[in-house]
Formats: structure tokens, C-alpha cells, sequence
């Protein structure tokens, strides 16, 4: 379970985060939605205190998330960013193992877990030799998951991480993922702005906006019962898109 | 980390392990001579270093090693045994005399900073003011005074005369001079300018072979503002405990030399081509029979000779630098406002000129007790250690300054501890800026080398200075075509260097 206490956080004159409690049970995938500037990012990063918020804590099974703690915590937990966020001057190989070395992991330990997950992200071996810039964006992905993935973490956090792909390799991945989030049933806090994505992944989103909690529940929910006329904004701004069988 | 350890340790190597072709320091068993950046001062430096290796005390004589202050300091710091002055400027530039004076108290007044005078050796190299032949008898110029007559003339001074006491402006005030053109110049270089009519009037030494040679007109001090300046030798109060043989032998010199003496030894260094060791050589057999072997140097060991000792103030400073500078770069970095502070530092030193900063370093270097002047001058590491920082302090910060934020975030999110994440996430992203800082500090090192000739550091630098000195172009590119060359070829050597040290995935990339 990971629960929010009281946690807020301001840049300068502007509220990124209001003042927010929030449990998350574990095993489910969570959706940050939002529009851009709504503090959904800001939250994911706060989690693993890539931002320190102003106040509050983070607690995550039992264990709260501070200074002392943090990088235990990181290495218990996966984290995918938009670009994937590729280090470039490794292979995808090494940079998917990269944690593992640094944790001292024997070779044939870490030559084993990374077929396993070649095979899990369903990215072909010899993309493994390559340079981040070498592979295409859908690869690139691939292999930020895979890396996320390596040390098999309790918690997947993942920002907008199909965010930058065109809508085919976008529409492939989202159904990989969403089987790869079935098939291992961690739990997942995915930040979208995409009313689409977040009804295709399924569960329960939250929905921010300026830096508040507007409404937690499922898309239907959304739809059928929404807490406030920005709600209704959101979801008609998006539902000429909204793929019917998805939402259902 | 091991790797960055064994790196530190190879570079500190190659930096400080004496060649094995240099000879060791003997600097406590030998007499180290100097001589001032011209040529009649090479040449007595060079008789003096005859006499002592002919009483069989080694000697080594440090040439061209700079302007009379710079000298007589390396004497009184005993990084000098000895060298030659003059009784006119040692009285007005070194102790500041005003009004008459005698030899005696010239010694009396030196005898308090342990410093010895000799007798006079025999001429009197005062200083004088020529003006070309032709141009002289067009005014009706024949003395000083004339000058007065003339407020256009175009005066061309070399740069130690300006500033003497018993240099321009005391000559000025003395006969009350009008001219307002008057500029400093390199004393070899004035020659030229005389003679191409750019100046009217230069200051010259009595013993010039180039009055004869350029034909010039001396003008009469009608009312006698030089003093004499007799040469002397001045040596430290110990030299006669610690070699009383090579003292005796060089001490031969009082009293047999002339004006006529001195001033052919001068122009056969100055236009007939011999070597300031030939002319010395010459001199010591005309007058005391003894035979002395001059060496020879090709001009391909001579290269070679220079080429070693450049790489040795290159390596020694700029190897260093790097291992100080990028650890710098890292504060900088880190740390926001020592960033500043560490920047902004090496930013100031690098505006101050660098002739300028290797007297600054001197002082520090005598202070504490290093060798300051000469082959292996650590005053000439220094400063070019210290011109090399900010390059390299820069270029690493800002090197790391420019890595994204998605790659810092996603280091820091995968659990990575802060060592491991500068060492292979932040170190090799900013690889390329960094090699860009160490090419451009290693470049600039190089020909900022040439500058430790100055102070006798050898080098390229040293033909480059003789060649001003002799009027000799082809010295002067003797110098600065290998310097050119070696130039290059450090830019070269990073690049291939940056081939195998940045990473394949960065390469396509630009540096900004």
C-alpha cells in the first residue's frame, strides 16, 4: 500500500501540489490524469523524492519515504519517463543492467534476468547491442521498461511513458504494457493526459487539476457521475476519441 | 574507481619522471652562471663560464635570463653564482644612488646583501643616444642638447631605458627634452626602426656593434648626465669559500678587456655569424692563450634538445592542471556557490598577462626555496599549470551543467549512489566538453611555453628570444615552427584520444 500524507509542494509563488492524503492499494495500476501543469508529474516525482515536498510524508508498505531511506526505496522501484530517459553513451544492454552492476549482481544473474525480460518487453536480442540513438522510439521504450524492471520492483512508476510515440507503435506498446502490468501484478501509478489511455489500462484514475485531487474512480465513473463541471470538460474535451469498447 | 587511480597514477608518471637523458640537478656542485638578455652579456657569461670549467669547477651559465632586475634578484635568491654589470646601472637602478658615487661605495652598499664586486674588467659600456648618420647631419644634430631644437623627432627607447633612472626620464629632466613621440621598443628591434626611418632617435650601448655595422651617429651627453658604466662581476659572498679556484680564474677578466675588445667580440656574434661561446672562446685565447673546445650543436640535436625541454614544461604543468582541474570543474558544479568562487579565480588569472603572471609566481617559488629561473624553473610550471586551469575548470562544468535533466533524474530514480552516478552516468556524458577543455588548455600550454625562455627555462622559446636578440629570423623560426608543429600535433593527439575516450553513443552528438 502507498499512502500520501499531507503532502504539498510549491515552486516559488505557484502550488504545484496542494496539501493531499491518498492511500494506493498495492497490485493495481493507478492513472494520474490530467491536464499538463496539474501537478500529476510532480506527485510521481514527490513519490520517489525526486522532489521533496514541502510537507507531508510517504509511506510505502509500512516504511516512510525520506532522505535516509530514498535510495533503498528507488532501488525497489521502477521509474519510466516520457523519452525514456536512455542513458547515451551506454548500450541498451547497460543501461538495463546498470543498477545491477552497481548493486554487485554476478554476470550470469544478470545475463539471465535480462532474457527474461528481452523476452517480457518482447525487444529482439541484438537491439540489446545497441546505442540508445541507434533504436527507434518504440525500442527505446522497450528498453526503459526493461531497465525499470531489472531489479523486479514492488512499484512501477511511469510518466507519460508513451507520451512521444507515434499513435501505431503508441496503440502496440499500450497493449504489451497493459499485459505485462496483468501478467506480473505490480502495482502501477502511470501518469497520462489522455482519457483514452487511462480507460484502455483499466482501474481506478485520479484526476488533478491545478494541483488538486478532482475526482477518484473509474472512467465510467467520470463520465457517469462527475464531481465537478471540469470533469465533464475534460472527458468531452477527449471522448470524440474515446475508443467505445475501451471505455466500457 | 580503480581504473581513475591507475589513470591518475600513469599521468603523474609520464608527468614527473625526469627523462633519463637529463642530466640531475648539480645545482651545489657547480657555478651557475646568468647573463642578461643581450649580447655583450652573453658573451661576458660565456667567459666567465670558459675561466671557471678551465679551473675544473663544472659550470653552468643561464642565458638571456632576462632584464637587470630579474638578474641581480636571481643572484641575491643564489640562484645565480655570478654575472656581469655594470657600475652605472647597478649604482642608479639597483641601489638607487642619486648624485656622485664611487666604486667603493658600490661595494660597501652591496657587502650588506652579501653581494661581491669585482674590479673593473676593463671598458666602459655607457649608454648613448644614436640617430642614423644621414638624418643627424640633415638637422645639425652633434650633441643632447641639439634634441631641444627638434620637438618632432620620434624617439624610440627600449623598454628598460624608459623606465631607468638613468634612463628617459631622467635624461628628459636633465636637458629638459620636448619630444612627446617616444616609444618602448625591443632594443634589437629599434635597429630596424631607425634604419627604416619609423624612429629618429634609440638609446644604444657604447659597445653596440651595430652603431658601426648601421653606421649611426652617436650623440655627445654635452652635459654629462650618463654616469660610467664600467662592467664589473657580481658574485655572491660565498663563492670564494665554496669554489675559490673558479672565482680566481674568472676574476682574470678585470682589467683585460676594451671598448674595441668587447665590441668585436660583439660583432662576430652579431654578424659574423659565431656562436656567444665562439666570440668568448676567441677573446680567452687572443689574450690568455687558453684553448677552449666549443661545443657545436647541430641544429637537428639543438631542435631536439629544445623539443625535450618544451615537452618537460608541458608535461609537468598541464598533467597536473587536468588532475586538478576537473576535480575543480566537479566542485563547481555541486556546489553552486564555491562554483562561483572556483570560476571566477581561475577566470582572473587567466586576464592577467602571462609574462606578467610568471613574475608574480617568482617570488612565491624563491620564497619557498624552489628553483625559480632556469632549466626546470618551477616559476615557469606554475604559471602555465595556473593559465591551463580555467579551460579545463570551465569545460567540465559546464560540461556537466549541460547534461539533461531526464538523465539526472533517471539516474538518481534507479537507486544509483552519487559517486556511482558521476562516475558512469555525469563523468562520461560531459567527456566530450571536458577532452574539448583539456585540447584547448593543452594548445594554449604550448605556446605559452615558449614564454619560459624568459627566465631560462629552455624551451622553444629560447631560439626565439636569441633570434630577436641576433636579428636572426631563421632562430626565430627555429623556435616558432616547432612550437607550431608541437602545437598541432597536441591537437591532433586529443583528437585521436577523443576517438577512444568518448563513448560511441555520444559521438554523433555535438558539443555546445
Amino acid at each position: 500500500m502507498l499512502k500520501l500524507h499531507d503532502i504539498s509542494r510549491r515552486y516559488g509563488d505557484l502550488t504545484a501540489l496542494h496539501p493531499l492524503d491518498l492511500s494506493l492499494d498495492s497490485g493495481k495500476t493507478w492513472v494520474l490524469l490530467g491536464p499538463s501543469g496539474c501537478g500529476k508529474s510532480t506527485l510521481l516525482k514527490i513519490i520517489v523524492r525526486l522532489v521533496v515536498p514541502d510537507q507531508g510524508t510517504v509511506e510505502f508498505d509500512g516504511q516512510v519515504v525520506d532522505q535516509a531511506s530514498a535510495q533503498a526505496f528507488r532501488q525497489r522501484t521502477g521509474y519510466v519517463i516520457q523519452d525514456g530517459g536512455l542513458f547515451p553513451h551506454l548500450t541498451a544492454a547497460d543501461n538495463v543492467s546498470l543498477l545491477a552492476c552497481y548493486l554487485g549482481w554476478e554476470k550470469s544473474r544478470i545475463r539471465q534476468r535480462m532474457s527474461e525480460l528481452a523476452n517480457l518487453a518482447r525487444l529482439p536480442e541484438e537491439a540489446l547491442a545497441r546505442y540508445p540513438s541507434e533504436l527507434s522510439g518504440g525500442q527505446q521504450q522497450r528498453v526503459a521498461l526493461m531497465r525499470a524492471l531489472f531489479p523486479d520492483p514492488d512499484l512501477l512508476l511511469l510518466d507519460e511513458p508513451l507520451g512521444a510515440l507515434d499513435p501505431i507503435v503508441r496503440r502496440e506498446l499500450q497493449t504489451d504494457l497493459r499485459d505485462i502490468f496483468r501478467r506480473l501484478g505490480k502495482t502501477v501509478i502511470l501518469v497520462s493526459h489522455d482519457l483514452h489511455e487511462a480507460a484502455f489500462f483499466g482501474g481506478q484514475s485520479l484526476l488533478f487539476r491545478e494541483g488538486r485531487l478532482v475526482q477518484r474512480g473509474t472512467i465510467a465513473d467520470l463520465i457517469e457521475s462527475p464531481a465537478e463541471p471540469f470533469v465533464t470538460r475534460f472527458v468531452t474535451a477527449q471522448q470524440s476519441t474515446l475508443d467505445p469498447e475501451a471505455s466500457s | 574507481m580503480t581504473r581513475i587511480l591507475w589513470t591518475v597514477a600513469a599521468l603523474l608518471l609520464i608527468a614527473f619522471v625526469p627523462f633519463p637523458w637529463r642530466s640531475a640537478d648539480l645545482t651545489n656542485s657547480r657555478v651557475t652562471i646568468g647573463s642578461k638578455s643581450f649580447t655583450e652579456s652573453v658573451i661576458l657569461g660565456e667567459m666567465a663560464r670558459h675561466l671557471v670549467e678551465s679551473s675544473g669547477t663544472p659550470a653552468i651559465h643561464i642565458q638571456e635570463l632576462g632584464g637587470t632586475r630579474l638578474v641581480f634578484d636571481a643572484l641575491l635568491n643564489g640562484e645565480i653564482d655570478l654575472y656581469t654589470d655594470y657600475t652605472g646601472t647597478i649604482a642608479e637602478e639597483i641601489l638607487g644612488f642619486e648624485g656622485p658615487w664611487t666604486l667603493a661605495d658600490l661595494q660597501s652598499a652591496l657587502a650588506d646583501r652579501q653581494i661581491r664586486i669585482s674590479q673593473p674588467l676593463g671598458f666602459n659600456n655607457t649608454y648613448v643616444l644614436a640617430m642614423s648618420r644621414q638624418r643627424a647631419e640633415q638637422l645639425a644634430i652633434e650633441t643632447i642638447s641639439d634634441l631641444k631644437r627638434h620637438p618632432d623627432l620620434a624617439l624610440g627607447f627600449s623598454n628598460e631605458f624608459m623606465d631607468r633612472q638613468d634612463g628617459w626620464p631622467g635624461l628628459k629632466e636633465h636637458y629638459g627634452l620636448p619630444q612627446h613621440s617616444v616609444s618602448g621598443m625591443e632594443h634589437g628591434l629599434a635597429y630596424h626602426q631607425l634604419n627604416l626611418g619609423a624612429i629618429d632617435v634609440m638609446d644604444a650601448y657604447a659597445t653596440d656593434a651595430k652603431i658601426e655595422i648601421f653606421d649611426l651617429k652617436l650623440l655627445q651627453d654635452d652635459r654629462n648626465f650618463f654616469p660610467e658604466y664600467k662592467a664589473v662581476l657580481l658574485y655572491r659572498g660565498d663563492l670564494e669559500r665554496r669554489f675559490p679556484d673558479a672565482l680566481e680564474s674568472v676574476r682574470r677578466l678585470q682589467g683585460n678587456l676594451s671598448e674595441p675588445v668587447i665590441t668585436r667580440a660583439n660583432r662576430r656574434v652579431e654578424f659574423d655569424g659565431q656562436s656567444d661561446s665562439a666570440a668568448a672562446a676567441a677573446f680567452l685565447a687572443d689574450q690568455f692563450g687558453l684553448q677552449r673546445e666549443v661545443e657545436r650543436q647541430s641544429a637537428v640535436s639543438r631542435i631536439l634538445q629544445r623539443t625535450i625541454e618544451h615537452l618537460d614544461l608541458v608535461r609537468k604543468s598541464l598533467i597536473p592542471a587536468i588532475l586538478v582541474a576537473i576535480p575543480l570543474g566537479i566542485l563547481a558544479w555541486r556546489h553552486p556557490a564555491l562554483g562561483q568562487l572556483i570560476l571566477g579565480a581561475t577566470g582572473i588569472i587567466q586576464t592577467v598577462p602571462a609574462l606578467a603572471l610568471l613574475v608574480l609566481v617568482m617570488p612565491l617559488i624563491v620564497w619557498l626555496g624552489m628553483a625559480s629561473v632556469g632549466l626546470g624553473s618551477v616559476s615557469a610550471i606554475v604559471a602555465l599549470f595556473l593559465y591551463s586551469l580555467l579551460p579545463i575548470v570551465r569545460n567540465t562544468y559546464s560540461g556537466l551543467q549541460d547534461i539533461g535533466r531526464e538523465y539526472r533524474e533517471s539516474a538518481t530514480a534507479l537507486g544509483l549512489s552519487r559517486r556511482f552516478r558521476l562516475l558512469h552516468v555525469e563523468l562520461p556524458l560531459a567527456t566530450r566538453s571536458i577532452l574539448a577543455g583539456v585540447k584547448t588548455a593543452a594548445v594554449i600550454n604550448v605556446g605559452f611555453a615558449t614564454l619560459g625562455a624568459l627566465i631560462g627555462a629552455g624551451g622553444y622559446g629560447q631560439p626565439i628570444i636569441t633570434g630577436l636578440r641576433l636579428n636572426d629570423t631563421t632562430l626565430i623560426y627555429e623556435g616558432a615552427i616547432p612550437a607550431a608543429i608541437l602545437a598541432l600535433l597536441v591537437q591532433g593527439l586529443f583528437e585521436l584520444a577523443e576517438r577512444s575516450l568518448v563513448p560511441r553513443g555520444l559521438r554523433s552528438q555535438t558539443v555546445s
